[in-house]
């Protein structure tokens, strides 16, 4: 879909921010650049959009040499956030998602329904629309700003640094949905960044560079068990090696299966009882179903137990939960990050199917550490 | 009291006529120069190097005592109406100018390289990102400029264009202090009025979203 033909960037004044780079991207794509400052990151991204113009080689999208055309038709077929976000402030949210479309003569009426379209991928409520930018949170800016770049449907994304931006919380939350939202739409995406941790959890090959020139290009994995040389394992970091393990890939395989769970009904002299029982301080809360519900633990029930009698009424819904399928190492970092002391495990209808605690997430850390050492004996 | 009425009863649509053309005056000569200014401080962003040099050639020429370049235009294009509107619209060039420019150029390099990556054309990103983020700046040169006007617009008379001009310096020079007040009262309060009108312009042009985000800050 996006082809890199021994491009090189010399800008004026001689430095040549890009070498001789050559690089295929396939459809459906999500690709991320990593590497120091400077090496030429956001020149190689501004290239596919010709905001700079490569001085040697060609860049083909779809097999047409985008130097060919006419550059204003490219950039609009082609969705662009940057890492300032740039909404502009004196539009509405609906116009400036929409503000493509008005560039390409859609009309007021085809514009407004694309808006609030585009809105609830991202749960936000239409009337959001009316609103200017400076009245949403960074967080939310930052979803529209990914908005506008999918407004007319681009095939291709380009994304510089889009959630740096951000606080850590913040960004997470971000990546997660735009990640799904990614697959859903099956778009192509160029996405610049310097946080490893982010690129492992939302590439499918990452390309690392260094001086203008790509070190390696592989998926997330091939990197982490294959690192190049010194200086990608340098880059990717001693602790993120570590947490590789290859036998082990998603939260499911390493998941206590059967958690302490507790329905609304119940009563909190019973959930008491519970929590003594199986000698643990907090419950997690279900209905029927097994959706999860939020949770409960003992400081709450201290607090609450003289005005409320059920779980029900108790329950703590601001829960933070993983999906089955994600994959350990994102875990890992986030509830290391996040300092928390366990992680719900649903399944994509918010089914509670298990638990991973930080015993669990010690116990990989031992293993893996052990089995590096044997390794190294037998080497 | 007993010296206004009777004034008033001789002189009354005569002031009115006056002041009407004081006003339509120094409004062309403000009008001509938004015409002028605007596009050409917007064009002048896209060179920053002339930028420099007109502006400091329109800095010099704004120093001109106002008399010396109301006669200098005597010669050039007579007496009149006309010459009075030319050289009031010179005044009124530099500020608008000034401020278009600085409005424009102040807009974010990174709205305008949204502008860009999104695909629009320098005309576009001119007409839907710098000018209405630019308008406050715009429309505060604007303001002062004509406000300025209407005081200037009293040397008009001097080379025969007319306006409340006429009656301060007949006053002058018969020194009847009746004239002088029934040529500067009007002058003061057309100048007020206009303020006015123009502070309610600037809101109604400025982009909702700018007055909100003012509000709040
Ligand atoms: N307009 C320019 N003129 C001259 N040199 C430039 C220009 N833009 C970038 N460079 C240089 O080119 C090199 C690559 O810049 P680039 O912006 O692509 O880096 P980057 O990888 O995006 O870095 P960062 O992570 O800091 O954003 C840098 O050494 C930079 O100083
Ligand atoms: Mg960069």
């Amino acid at each position: 879909m996006l082809k890199f033909d021994h491009v090189s960037k010399v800008y004026k004044g001689g430095k040549r921010a890009v070498q001789d780079l050559t690089l295929e991207i396939e459809k459906g794509e999500f690709i991320c650049f990593i590497g120091p400052s400077g090496c030429g990151k956001t020149t190689t991204m501004k290239m596919i959009n010709r905001l700079i113009e490569p001085t040697e080689g060609s860049i083909y999208i779809n097999g047409k040499n985008i130097l060919e055309g006419d550059s204003v038709q490219l950039r609009r077929e082609i969705g662009y956030v940057i890492q300032q976000i740039g909404l502009f402030p004196h539009m509405t949210i609906q116009e400036n998602i929409s503000l493509v479309l008005k560039l390409l003569k859609f009309s007021e009426e085809k514009r407004r329904t694309r808006a609030r379209e585009l809105l609830a991928l991202v749960d936000m409520t239409p009337d959001y629309l009316e609103k200017y930018p400076h009245e949403l949170s960074g967080g939310q800016q930052q979803r529209i700003g990914v908005l506008r770049a999918l407004a007319a449907d681009q095939p291709l994304i380009l994304m510089d640094e889009p959630f740096g931006a951000l606080d850590p919380i913040t960004r997470d939350s971000l990546q997660e949905e735009f990640k799904k939202l990614q697959r859903k739409l099956e778009k192509t995406i160029v996405f610049v960044t310097h946080d490893m941790d982010e690129a492992l959890k939302l590439a499918d090959r990452i390309v690392i560079m260094r001086d203008g020139q790509i070190v390696q290009c592989d998926t997330p994995d091939e990197i982490l068990r294959n690192p190049a040389n010194e200086f990608v394992e340098e880059f990717i970091g001693r602790d993120r090696l570590v947490q590789a393990r290859p036998n082990i890939q998603t939260v499911e395989q390493i998941m206590n299966p059967s958690p302490i769970t507790i329905t609304g009904e119940r009563t909190l002299s019973e959930a008491i009882q519970l929590m003594k029982h199986h000698r643990v301080d907090s419950l997690l809360v279900v209905d029927e179903k097994k959706v999860l519900q939020g949770f409960i633990d003992v400081e709450i029930i201290d607090q609450k137990r003289k005005k409320a009698s059920l779980v029900r009424d108790v329950v703590e819904t601001d829960i933070f939960t993983v999906e089955k399928h994600t994959l350990v190492r994102d875990t890992v970092r986030k509830i290391l990050k996040v300092g928390m002391k366990y992680v719900p495990v649903v399944d994509d209808k918010h089914r509670l199917v298990g638990i991973v605690t930080r015993a669990s997430l010690v116990d990989i850390v031992y293993d893996s550490i052990w089995g590096e050492d044997e390794m190294t004996k037998i080497g | 009291m007993d010296t206004i009425l009777p004034f008033f009863s001789t002189y009354g649509s005569e002031m009115l006529y006056k002041t009407w053309e004081h006003l339509y005056i120094s409004l062309i000569a403000a009008a001509l120069g938004i015409l002028i200014a605007v596009p050409l401080g917007v064009a002048l962003t896209r060179f920053p190097k002339a930028a420099g040099f007109v502006m400091g050639v329109l800095g010099v020429i704004q120093t001109f005592p106002s008399f010396a370049i109301l006669a200098f235009f005597i010669p050039l294009l007579g007496v009149g109406k006309i010459p009075a509107i030319i050289a009031l619209f010179f005044y009124s060039v530099l500020p608008i100018l000034r401020n278009t420019y600085t409005g424009v150029s102040g807009v974010q390099k990174s709205l305008l390289e949204a502008g860009r990556g999104m695909g629009m054309t320098g005309w576009e990103r001119i007409c839907y990102v710098e000018v209405p983020l630019a308008i406050p700046v715009m429309m505060a040169g604007i303001r002062l400029s004509t406000v300025y006007l209407i005081g200037w617009a009293t040397l008009a008379s001097f080379i025969g264009g007319g306006g409340l001009g006429d009656y301060i310096f007949s006053g002058l020079n018969l020194y009847q202090p009746e004239f002088i007040i029934a040529g500067a009262v009007p002058v003061t309060l057309l100048a007020l009025l206009t303020d006015l009108l123009l502070g309610k312009v600037e809101g109604w042009v400025t982009p909702k979203g700018m007055k909100k985000m003012r509000e709040a800050a």
